[in-house]
């Protein structure tokens, strides 16, 4: 570190050593776990009171708030420290994840407050994700009264130990209320031992305390000699949480190449697990091209080594190619490499899970498509039971596997969960639907193909992100219908819609070229491209026809072969006059001159749409304004 | 900060070194800055000229060292910041070789929109809030970094480090994307876009440590000195230039003061303090009885102000 200021200099020498030792302090994030009436926000207003984090125009609002809204008859309640938002203070309950901090000699605390409510699965996960311990809180009251553990210790538990905590504290809180009984907290800690021994938790720490009054909480509790263990803040200040992952293997995602000038080229990332030192050698994940570390750069100076969750940017011996999303690792021990796993999903949005359906998936800082390609179970979180399911639902967890569009570099979740997990995204809303942790790869011989599942109409739409159309132009020969179905196509292909635009060009020369232009070969001219149309609306384009038909009974063949909604019927009308005299092509002079029989609107009828999605004025608008309404109608 | 010096064990293995707190701060501020600068097309740095913008401009230097920062910074020019703000800011801007973006509300200006007359509600709103949109709007950022710290105010506490923002810039707290492990989804539409906060895990402490420890300059307003001061409102504000309307009988006096906080100089109030280097600032801090934004007159307006303002687009 950088030479700290002299402390004669600052002249206060104990203000010196102070920041010194704050120096030297560790950091623990931990999530409390707890539901609405366990006493979760009056705990961590405590940890925060108890520590003097509470300033005078705080304690100010907090005394007038107590007042206000309070729910300890004039007391001060510590719960309302902590929630935030006005919604929910009104309601009485937290529903999202809150960060608080406080520290005391020893350590610095993040504490996630996350809701205990049943909807809010989800907030927990997320504040869980980053935690290395859990205080789960119990209320030795409700224990008492329902006579054992309620569903939502059981499933608090079960999210800590999916998300990788190894860490655990069950407080079990309210002892004030039953009489700070042992029996009653040997009970509680016997029946939740033995309901979280498949749970794999490697440390459980039992702590009876009493938030609102204090008990175990900082000081040791006067009402509860029998207790002997420490207070909670003991254990939290001391618990061994010493990164485990950087006794892993050697991971290193990619985040970007830093190339300020063509003498330096180094990739930046954050170690996520392992340590690296200068001249260890390394392998891209994925290529297998192996390199020596020649530095390891930061702004303070090259380091000897670096470890899991140092930010730093590494240079190698020889140029390789890396780029960002490669991981780079130990040789000897390299991560998993594909494009097939079967993983745990907790399901985190309101719209459920579609198997077959394309989500973008962020693992690391790599992203692919990716789809679940069979939902194995629905786990039943306050059961543990695995159950036969479809999909997902908000706050539901599942065990899937899932095909991706390339291969990936991960481990088993369990194994590390910094390369074992991922997040999926919607495609068209960009929110946030799922957390994964792998449990391990698919082999090729179990291999489950992409496309595997059932793939409908829908299905297809979805993953195209559009709705399928059929908009059919119809109009008298130079009414203007291909210059604005063509502009139509182009500004919907720059949106990135998948389109396709079917006129007499492309289908007069192969699909109909045994027709004529008699009135039975119109009919079955406009009955092939219908069709071809509604083939077309199932894989999901967005199909745009061009042609005369002039009949309502073959534009009323091809909208019955469609979807409700999915027919457009756009009228160009433009008047026989006016197309006689742009006569694009010169078919009305021949027309006329008698060289082309059977010609639309000279010796053959045009029937006029009765009831057109969209009537286009030809003569006095302009083709980009025409193409403009369209659009209005496709992607309204 | 480099880190920790490695132990070695008995056995003369170098053991592996554990991180300070600040250390795993810092990293998981790089990260972050990193994970958006490969991610998003046109990036910002909002720069308040504040300690906090200090830090955040530190930990971009490194963040993309030995490269430049790969992103302009944007300071929203209120016309009433403190003038030692403007020349520090200029200053910084020159030294560090930065891309310094600067917006001001023209038509706040032309309206001439002032503290004194309209109040800090409004013109917060206008000079601020309003000028901070038109800026996004003006250049189309599509992330923009923010100092904000979860230790700072309640709603604050709840929001993601990526956080979400319509296409009209608004903030939904009950619809926040979640955040898990280190996985940002920095996914927008065009129009919308993220505001990013690398600092919220960062309690008021660990910045003024970090200032320390790095070495990182800082506006002297921070410090204390003789200044001239007027009582509004029991409070100490600072007669920075000859805009200020003074009072029949009120006569600027000077006093021993320095500032916690620091924005519009009319709406931000000094303290009486005789701290003059980080450790004493730090000392004075400990003994604090009254939380940082206590100084900023506008969190107090009405109840929940706040979460208010941060809905409507304030960072």
């Amino acid at each position: 570190m950088s030479t700290p200021n002299d402390p004669a200099e600052s002249g206060n020498t104990d203000i010196a050593a102070y920041l010194r030792h704050q120096h030297e302090t560790g950091l623990l994030r931990f999530i409390t776990c707890g539901s609405v009436d366990d006493g979760k926000s009056t705990l961590i207003g405590r940890l925060l009171w108890d520590s003097k984090l509470i300033y005078e125009d705080q304690l100010a609002a907090l005394t007038a708030d107590s007042k206000r809204v309070g729910t300890q008859q004039g007391g001060i309640d510590y719960a309302l420290l902590l929630d935030g938002l006005e919604a929910e203070r009104e309601q009485g309950i937290t529903i999202d994840v809150a960060y608080r901090f406080f520290s005391t000699d020893r350590r610095k605390f993040i504490v996630a407050d996350t809701p205990g409510h049943e909807q809010y699965t989800r907030n927990m996960v997320t504040g869980a994700s980053n935690a290395e311990a859990a205080v789960i809180l119990v209320d030795a009251a409700a224990v008492s009264r329902e006579g054992g553990l309620l569903a939502q210790t059981k499933r608090h538990s079960y999210l800590v130990s999916l998300v990788g905590i190894r860490h655990v504290v069950l407080a079990v809180n309210k002892m004030d209320l039953v009489g700070y009984d042992e029996a009653l907290f040997r009970e509680i800690t016997d029946a939740y031992r033995a309901f979280s021994a498949p749970l794999g938790f490697p440390d459980i720490r039992a702590i009876p305390v009493s938030a609102l009054r204090g008990d175990n909480v900082m000081e040791r509790s006067a009402n509860m000699p029998w207790y002997k263990g420490p207070t909670l803040l003991d254990y939290l200040e001391t618990v061994d949480v010493e990164d485990a992952r950087a006794q892993l293997p050697f991971r290193f995602p990619v985040q970007l190449v830093q190339r300020p000038d063509s003498a330096f080229r180094g990739f930046a990332g954050t170690v996520a697990s392992g340590a690296v030192r200068p001249g260890d050698e390394v392998a891209v994940a994925a290529s297998g091209e192996k390199a020596n570390i020649d530095r390891i750069v930061t702004m303070s100076g090259d380091l000897d080594v670096a470890v899991a969750g140092d930010a730093v940017t590494l240079t190698l011996s020889r140029e390789i190619d890396v780029s960002r999303g490669d991981v780079l690792a130990a040789p000897q021990a390299r991560p998993s490499i594909a494009d097939q796993f079967k993983a745990h999903l907790v399901w985190l949005h309101a719209e459920p899970l579609l198997p077959g359906r394309m989500y973008p998936l962020k693992s690391g800082t790599d992203t692919a498509p990716a789809q679940v390609t069979e939902l194995k179970a629905r786990v039943n979180i306050n059961t543990l039971a695995e159950e036969a399911a479809k999909t997902l639902e908000m706050n539901e967890v599942g065990l899937a596997n899932l095909a991706l569009g390339k291969d990936i570099a991960f481990d088993p979740f369990s194994e590390n969960a910094a390369t074992g997990n991922f997040i999926l995204i919607d495609r068209e809303t960009n929110a946030t639907v799922a957390a994964g942790m792998i449990q391990h790869a698919l082999r090729r011989a179990t291999n489950i193909h992409w496309q595997a599942v059932t793939v409908n109409k829908a299905a297809r739409a979805q993953n195209m992100a559009q709705r399928p159309r059929c908009v059919w132009f119809t109009g008298l020969s130079g009414s203007g219908k291909s210059t604005i179905a063509d502009i139509v196509e182009k500004r919907l292909h720059a949106m990135g819609r998948k389109t396709y635009l079917l006129d007499g060009d492309n289908v007069r020369h192969g699909l109909c070229r045994d027709l004529g232009f008699t009135d039975a070969d119109r009919v079955e001219n406009i009955r092939r491209i219908a069709e071809a149309a509604r083939l077309m609306v199932d894989a999901g384009l967005i199909v745009i026809c061009s042609f005369i038909s002039p009949f309502r009974a073959e534009r009323k063949l091809a909208r019955s072969l469609m979807e409700d909604g999915e027919f457009l019927e756009v009228f160009v009308d433009t008047p026989l006059s006016v197309c006689e005299a742009r006569d694009p092509k010169g078919l009305y002079r021949r027309a006329r001159a008698g060289e082309l029989p059977n010609f639309t609107g000279i010796d053959s009828p045009y029937e006029a749409p009765e009831g057109p999605e969209l009537r286009i004025d030809g003569a006095a608008m302009t083709p980009e304004e025409a193409a403009e309404r369209v659009l209005e109608l496709i992607l309204r | 900060m480099s880190p920790s010096e490695s132990s070695r064990t008995d056995a003369g293995q170098p053991a592996l070194p554990s991180r300070t707190h600040l250390e795993r701060l810092e990293a998981e501020a790089i990260h972050i800055m990193r994970e958006v600068a490969a991610s998003f097309e046109n990036p910002v740095m909002m720069y308040s000229i504040g300690k906090d913008s200090s830090v955040m401009l530190h930990l971009a230097r490194k963040a993309f060292y030995p490269g430049r920062i790969p992103f302009p910074l944007l300071h929203v020019d209120t016309t009433w910041k403190f003038r030692e703000m403007i020349a520090f800011r200029d200053r910084v801007a020159k030294e560090y070789d930065l891309d310094l973006l600067v917006h001001t509300n023209e038509e706040g200006v032309r309206q001439n929109v002032n503290p004194f007359d309209h109040g800090s509600a409004y013109h917060t709103d206008v000079m601020k809030t309003a000028a901070l949109k038109q800026a996004l709007d003006k250049y189309k950022f599509d992330a923009a970094f923010g100092g904000a710290r979860r230790d700072e105010e309640k709603s604050r506490a709840k929001e993601r480090v990526f956080s979400f923002r319509t296409a009209q810039h608004r903030w939904d707290p009950k619809n926040q994307r979640p955040e898990l492990w280190n996985l940002y989804n920095t996914r927008v539409r065009p129009g919308e876009s993220i505001r990013v906060f690398p600092i919220s895990n960062w309690t008021e402490l660990d910045i003024w440590q970090y200032l320390y420890q790095e070495e990182i300059e800082i506006v002297p307003l921070y410090f204390a000195a003789r200044r001239p001061v007027v009582r509004r409102f029991d409070q100490w504000i600072l007669v920075d230039d000859d805009r200020i309307p003074l009072r029949p009988g009120e006569e600027p006096e000077m006093k021993m003061v320095r500032f916690r906080t620091l924005g519009c100089y009319p709406l931000t109030a000094a303290v009486e303090s005789t701290a003059t280097t980080l450790p004493e600032i730090v000392q004075e801090m400990l003994l604090a009885k009254t939380s940082e934004r206590e100084g900023r007159i506008i969190d107090f307006d009405q109840s929940g102000s706040m979460e208010k303002k941060k809905q409507e687009g304030y960072f």
